[in-house]
């Protein structure tokens, strides 16, 4: 297994080189420039905020530049936050995306996983068609509804939280929660499709045979298969979640990573477009690894190849 | 478990083995009640939405600024917006765009996804470590970035949301489908079709897809609402239609911002999107169950 991690960890390096160039070329074929402004420039400023940034050299100079500055993992400046290194927005964004990220994943699996179980294993019953309802609904409703949703009912009617901001320990209820549900509604779909494919499987009928308990059928052995489509999902859904969402942090006003993966797109902020990319590229190629090693460990007849 | 083909020499010719499969398929699918409104409602809506607008009057664009935002009324079924523009007929106009991205957008990452995942799958070792590491490229890319020199090169165009969308939505499918498929390919049957000399290409769509159907089916119908309302977040950015025109996804959005004064320019567009969802899931369970190669144990 340790063998199976390490060459997939090394494989990390040239894929992380082939965005990282990609993007850089990708950023620099869109038109507009991190300081065209509605308000012209003068040419002669211009040209020394250019000077300043390196902007004014060849494009493939300017790129090795930027890759040995990485390599010592200094992602270089910001272009419209000024005086500010795009390390230090990470460092100051981030762990508030991580945060929240972490809270909506935990929201998630609790519901998602239960009541997908509970929905397949009681298939066609009151109790499937409330779950697959709920879960519907969840895929029904947008994040740009439920908040807003949310916001009126339990911050302005009720008055128990605050409609936006990230202060207190209660800001983060609402937004976990609406952040959360609709994971949860996927998480519950997929695991009731994978746990159905698995329940009427030889080897289910093996340990019901010999008599093992319906609990341990569930836990120990249909959970094992039932759980593929969910663990494929959850490597880039992970990823998205604690990088943030533009729209949550939009709709509840919080200083997360989310709307910078947006905004630096359309302000042409180079250095900050990279460095979100490269944080978010290495989230997905260490979290879908992690959920290959998961794939492995749940099917004991997949070996790491 | 799966019927084996019996050996070549003594096996039917391949078309009668198909479309009695299909022909069993839907057999069972007219029998399910369910995925039978689900699919009729379907229909409808989309024949509405296509048809519909040529017998109107109003069109999607004309504005009564005195009216305002005007609630449900005889002239105005569903009521006007803020600029007093019909509500019905944007709805109309709007599902052209979002059936439209939806289900095409879907068709092909649904037919990319399945095939490439199956591959990568099936093949395993080398030639899936480089298909999956691509998977990842494309994850990681900037999403607005590559949005944004599309519409440098192809215009404010209807063509670059199905483009910029069915790039993006196959690769979770892949990822779903490959996981299906290495864990199948393990199991007895595919061992004893392979020992009959099956083709790989033969043991992957007769044998190994079938029994994948349900996560796929399932992903299939979580993944025509999201697109739907990817469609809604690139409008916002400035990226997708623009108004006069509409989407279900940017009524929705517009009706959230305004959900306590004008209530129904939430709930009709609203209401029409989750019915086509509900539709689509119910059809999409009885289409799970109606190919279901193991039979109907339960």
């Amino acid at each position: 297994m340790f063998r199976f991690i390490f060459r997939r960890l090394v494989q990390v390096i040239p894929v992380l080189f082939i965005i990282i160039t990609a993007t850089f070329f990708m950023v620099r074929f869109v038109p507009g420039g991190p300081f065209t402004a509605e308000k012209a420039i003068p040419p002669e400023i211009l040209r020394n905020i250019e000077a300043h940034y390196g902007l004014d050299q060849p494009l493939g100079r300017q790129y090795l530049n930027y890759l040995g500055k990485i390599a010592h993992g200094d992602l270089g400046p910001s272009f419209k936050y000024s005086n500010r290194s795009v390390n230090e927005i990470i460092a100051d964004k981030l762990p508030v995306s991580l945060e929240l990220g972490a809270l909506s994943l935990a929201c998630a699996l609790s519901v998602g996983l239960t009541l997908g179980v509970l929905a397949a294993v009681r298939r066609n019953s009151g109790l499937d068609y409330l779950a697959s309802s709920l879960g519907m609904l969840g895929i029904c409703v947008p994040t740009f509804v439920l908040g807003p949703l949310l916001v009126l009912f339990f911050a302005i009617h009720l008055g128990w939280v605050n409609a936006s901001g990230w202060y207190t320990a209660a800001d983060r209820v609402l937004p976990a929660l609406t952040l959360g549900l609709v994971y949860a509604a996927y998480i519950m779909r997929l695991t009731r499709a994978g746990m159905l494919e698995v329940l009427h499987q030889d080897y289910i009928r093996t340990a019901r045979a010999k008599g093992a308990s319906e609990f341990r059928i569930i836990t120990r052995h249909a959970l094992r298969g039932g759980l593929l489509p969910v663990v494929s999902f959850l490597g880039p859904a992970t990823a998205g979640i604690l990088t943030g969402s533009f729209i949550i942090e939009t709709i509840f006003q919080i200083p997360g990573l989310g709307r910078e993966f947006v905004n630096s797109a359309f302000n042409r902020d180079y250095t900050l477009v990279l460095g979100t990319v490269m944080l978010y590229a290495g989230l997905i190629v260490v979290l879908n690894l992690a959920t290959d090693v998961v794939q492995v460990w749940l099917n004991p007849k997949l070996k790491f190849a | 478990m799966i019927p084996l083909s019996p050996p070549s020499a003594i096996r039917p010719p391949l078309t009668e083995a198909r479309s009695s499969l299909w022909r069993d398929a839907w057999h069972r699918l007219k029998k399910n009640r369910l995925a039978v409104i689900g699919g009729a409602l379907l229909a409808g809506l989309t024949i509405l939405c296509i048809a519909g607008p040529w017998f109107l009057r109003m069109s999607y664009q004309e504005q009564d600024l005195d009216l305002g935002a005007a609630a449900p009324s005889a002239a105005h079924w569903f009521g006007t917006d803020t600029l007093g523009r019909d509500l019905f007929v944007r709805l109309l106009y709007g599902g052209r765009i979002s059936l439209g991205v939806g289900l095409c957008a879907t068709f092909v990452a649904l037919t990319i996804g399945v095939i490439y995942g199956a591959i990568a799958g099936y093949l395993g070792g080398k030639i899936d470590a480089t298909m999956m590491r691509l998977v990842d490229i494309i994850y990681a890319l900037p999403f607005t970035i590559f949005v944004i020199l599309l519409m440098v090169f192809l215009g404010r165009n209807i063509i670059l949301l199905f483009v910029a969308i069915g790039a993006v939505e196959w690769l979770t499918m892949a990822r779903i489908v490959r996981s299906q498929i290495m864990a199948l390919k393990k199991m007895e049957f595919i061992e004893a079709a392979r020992s009959l000399g099956l083709s790989n290409t033969r043991i992957i769509f007769r044998h190994l897809l079938p029994n994948a159907l349900g996560p796929i089916i399932v992903y299939t119908t979580l993944t025509i609402p999201a697109v739907m309302l990817l469609e809604a977040f690139l409008s916002f950015l400035g990226l997708g239609v623009q108004p006069p025109m509409s989407s279900w996804g940017t009524l929705i959005k517009d009706g959230a911002e305004k959900m306590e004064e004008f209530p129904w320019l939430l709930i009709f567009p609203g209401s029409i999107f989750s019915l086509t969802l509900f539709s689509l899931n119910f059809l999409g369970d009885g289409l799970r169950d109606a190919l279901d190669v193991r039979g109907a144990q339960d």
